[in-house]
């Protein structure tokens, strides 16, 4: 049993944490949110230069490690700093599903110029209808003379306004619910036939409700009417990256109110003085750290599994859902009036700790996924 | 970072395993599992176990006769000793009075006490608490004036946890002057309990148990070579020991095997047509209680690996003893559930060790609401989990 991190690891943790200090400060990243683009190409730049962007793709697919550990290691860093850049999106979903799925041509095709930065993807899968449930799909995938063309709604495409390429999710054959007959579609994000109604989310991340229709695709990822495990392996990749993101996001939401109740008086004396507050601090603590080596838990039972432990992955969504909850609530209440400004970086912390809460599957729905397995 | 044993770490839960086969007594491991009372002897006979294979005392340095081990063997122990039924030590002398005397002691001290611990020879038990000094523990009341080579005792310890068994008893007493701030007037001493002068009278808990009492000293004569390094440092001395002492205060490989029988438990009773655990609201208390007890494993794991690469426990190691306490009081109040209108019926010979009759429902369904009862001590003693949260709070937090 070993928890100490290799000299590489170090590295990576030390650049990352870098980074956000100089270069992602709180005004800074206020900028990029209220930008056009809604993120920054220059920092896109900057993670394509120092390799972070090779991270979670093996050496054998031009990458530099691939490991759960890495990923943690990057998206707490991130969770500091609330980056915004499309990472998840871009990286660890549609990047990962070409490096999982893809074949020899569709990975030199794409894992390249994602690995240089100069492509956005995204991983369309999520329906109006379909809520959590993966193998929910009724986007279909029309067969005529050997070629697919796609028609449906997917929601909440995480960088779905930006992308250039998306992978969509669609079903080739059966019923709505069938585990059986999904296939994945390499689709040109900015044909015709594809609208897309871009957006900020409440957490100032990007992202876009698309419509298909009898939309050509640039080809099939994967086998036919099977990516259903290909789907499920990418969604908890991409879990496990929100968890460590919340993990990071938490220690900061619980630092920033430790510091201001030991500075703001109310009745002549510091508010971090009454015990009724101790003790909820004290709890937000608990709670980070029960996060903390929850995550730790998902990342080694992961890694010492071949990039996959869906029970462990569930356990820690589920308790990293419920520590980012109360954490986030606790920030807001224990800061006062100043919580609720939009000009303070503890109410925005709160915003993603709770969009976290719902991204691929609630804390409800991984802790009966838990249960079941 | 990897999860694997090494290969000597394997030999060694090899080792622990076959022990505990061949060695634990049958019988009491059956009590242990169903939380039955266990009589002084049984406790007795299974540390004398463990010191004759060397492992009665897992956290003593080697040089007084401790295992050495380190901390993943030490994880490995408890969780192969919760798997197989055995009963924790009791820690009056192994682990708790036994690191102060060898700390702080003299020569002389450790060569007249030590031994006989580590032999399960001498029962000790704890004098700490007084009616006017829970949370606020250095508010002890009880005297130890200084009368030539002597101290003489006066007062009265409370919640004294199986003193009704006890050879000796160690104290937090008072040698300073009333005068004195009460952390700078407390002297740790030791007394021997067959003295005539003190008397013990037993308390019955909610769960009708004769597990604490009451240990009045009535002018008790003694030695002055019985007072553990200074007069007037006994108060540092028990909070070094507190703060030293961090393995296994999560109980984490008990709740562990705690929850495994909660469902099989619940797997197999009926609940009409189906099966408790079918039931999707109670199937959901589970899940969550068994991933905080994942987390908390961690959090102990996290602690462990600091302290075996030489470093300091980090701060997470604080919340062991909270999240620990919680996670068995909501283990015991599940079994109350499951075990429903079963967990009502209180017969109390059935849960006295020699109990060979038919249980009214099944056994563990019969024992569940003790135990919870029992169990509501855990977030009390110890420094209760508010005072843990104030620890916290000043020590790790800054408040």
């Amino acid at each position: 049993m070993d928890f100490s991190l290799s000299s590489e690891q170090k590295m990576i943790q030390d650049s990352v944490s870098r980074f956000i200090l100089n270069d992602y400060d709180f005004d800074t990243r206020r900028k990029i949110i209220t930008s056009a683009a809604g993120y920054s190409q220059k920092n896109w730049n900057t993670f394509a230069e120092l390799g972070w962007l090779m991270l979670p793709f093996t050496e054998e697919d031009g990458g530099l490690g691939g490991s759960m550990t890495d990923l943690m290691l990057v998206m707490e860093e991130f969770g500091k700093g609330m980056v915004v850049e499309p990472f998840i999106a871009t990286a660890v979903m549609a990047g990962g599903l070409v490096a999982l799925a893809g074949n020899q041509q569709q990975k030199d095709d794409y894992l390249p110029r994602i690995m240089a930065g100069e492509l956005q993807m995204a991983f369309a899968y999520a329906e109006p209808q379909s809520r959590y449930q993966l193998n929910n799909v009724t986007c279909r995938a029309n067969e005529t003379q050997g070629e697919f063309f796609l028609s449906g709604h997917k929601s909440v495409v995480l960088n779905g306004n930006h992308a250039d390429t998306l992978i969509v999710s669609a079903r080739s054959s059966g019923e709505n619910s069938d585990e059986q007959g999904i296939s994945l579609f390499l689709v040109d994000a900015n044909h015709p036939s594809v609208k897309r109604e871009g957006y900020a989310n409440v957490d100032g991340h990007q992202a876009a409700d698309i419509w298909f229709d009898n939309t050509p695709t640039l080809g099939l990822l994967g086998e036919q009417d099977n990516a259903l495990p290909a789907i499920n392996n990418i969604i908890d990749k991409a879990t496990l990256a929100i968890c460590a993101e919340a993990v990071g996001a938490m220690q900061i939401a619980h630092e920033r109110t430790l510091e201001y109740a030991k500075t703001r008086k109310q009745f002549g004396r510091t508010i971090g003085s009454f015990q009724a507050l101790q003790h909820r601090m004290v709890n937000m603590f608990i709670e980070h750290q029960q996060a903390k080596s929850i995550l730790l838990m998902a990342v080694l039972k992961m890694d010492s599994n071949n990039g996959s432990d869906a029970k462990a992955l569930s356990a820690a969504k589920s308790r990293i859902g419920q520590a980012a909850n109360l954490v986030g609530r606790e920030a807001i209440q224990i800061h006062g009036g100043i919580g609720m400004t939009d000009e303070l970086d503890v109410g925005h912390i709160f915003k993603r700790l709770t969009t976290i809460q719902y991204l691929f599957g609630s804390t409800d729905v991984h802790t009966k996924r838990f249960a079941s397995l | 970072m990897n999860l694997n044993f090494t290969a000597e770490e394997k030999d060694f839960q090899q080792e622990v395993q076959q022990f505990l086969q061949e060695k634990l007594p049958k019988d009491t491991a059956v009590k242990t599992r169903k939380g039955l009372h266990l009589e002084k002897e049984a406790y007795i006979e299974w540390q004398q176990i463990l010191n004759a294979k060397g492992w009665a005392a897992t956290n003593w340095p080697i040089e007084y006769g401790g295992t050495g081990w380190s901390p993943t063997q030490k994880y490995i122990f408890a969780n192969e000793c919760a798997k197989a039924g055995a009963p924790d030590v009791v820690p009056f002398g192994l682990k708790m009075v036994a690191p102060i005397i060898y700390t702080f002691g003299n020569e002389e001290q450790k060569q007249r006490f030590l031994p006989d611990i580590l032999a399960s020879k001498v029962w000790w038990c704890q004098g700490y608490s007084e009616t006017g000094a829970g949370s606020d523990l250095a508010g002890v009341r009880t005297t130890a004036v200084r009368d030539g080579d002597e101290y003489v005792i006066n007062g009265t310890k409370t919640w004294t946890t199986l003193g009704q068994y006890a050879d000796w008893i160690f104290c937090l007493v008072r040698t300073g002057p009333p005068s004195a701030k009460n952390q700078e007037a407390i002297s740790f001493i030791l007394i021997n309990m067959h003295d005539p002068k003190i008397t013990v009278s037993p308390i019955i808990t909610i769960d009708g148990k004769h597990e604490v009492n009451e240990v009045h000293f009535d002018g008790v004569r003694v030695p002055a070579e019985n007072l553990i390094g200074a007069e007037g440092q006994g108060w540092t001395y028990a909070k070094v020991l507190l703060t030293h002492e961090r393995t296994g205060i999560a109980r984490v490989a008990i709740s562990k095997e705690r929850l495994v029988q909660l469902k099989e438990l619940a797997a197999t009773s009926p609940d009409g047509d189906n099966k408790l655990m079918d039931d999707l609201i109670f199937a959901q208390k589970v899940a969550k209680l068994e991933i905080d007890l994942l987390a908390l494993e961690y959090t102990e794991l996290r602690t462990l690996s600091a302290i075996s690469t030489g470093k300091a426990p980090g701060p997470e190691s604080s919340i062991l003893k909270i999240v620990g306490t919680q996670i068995i009081q909501a283990i015991d109040e599940l079994y109350v559930e499951a075990a429903g209108y079963y967990s009502m019926p209180y017969v109390p010979q059935q849960f006295h060790d020699d109990f060979d009759g038919q249980y009214i429902g099944s056994d563990m369904a019969a024992n569940s609401a003790l135990r919870y009862f029992n169990n509501r001590k855990a977030s009390i003693y110890g420094g209760s989990n508010e005072i843990q949260t104030n620890i916290i709070s000043k020590a790790v937090l800054g408040l």
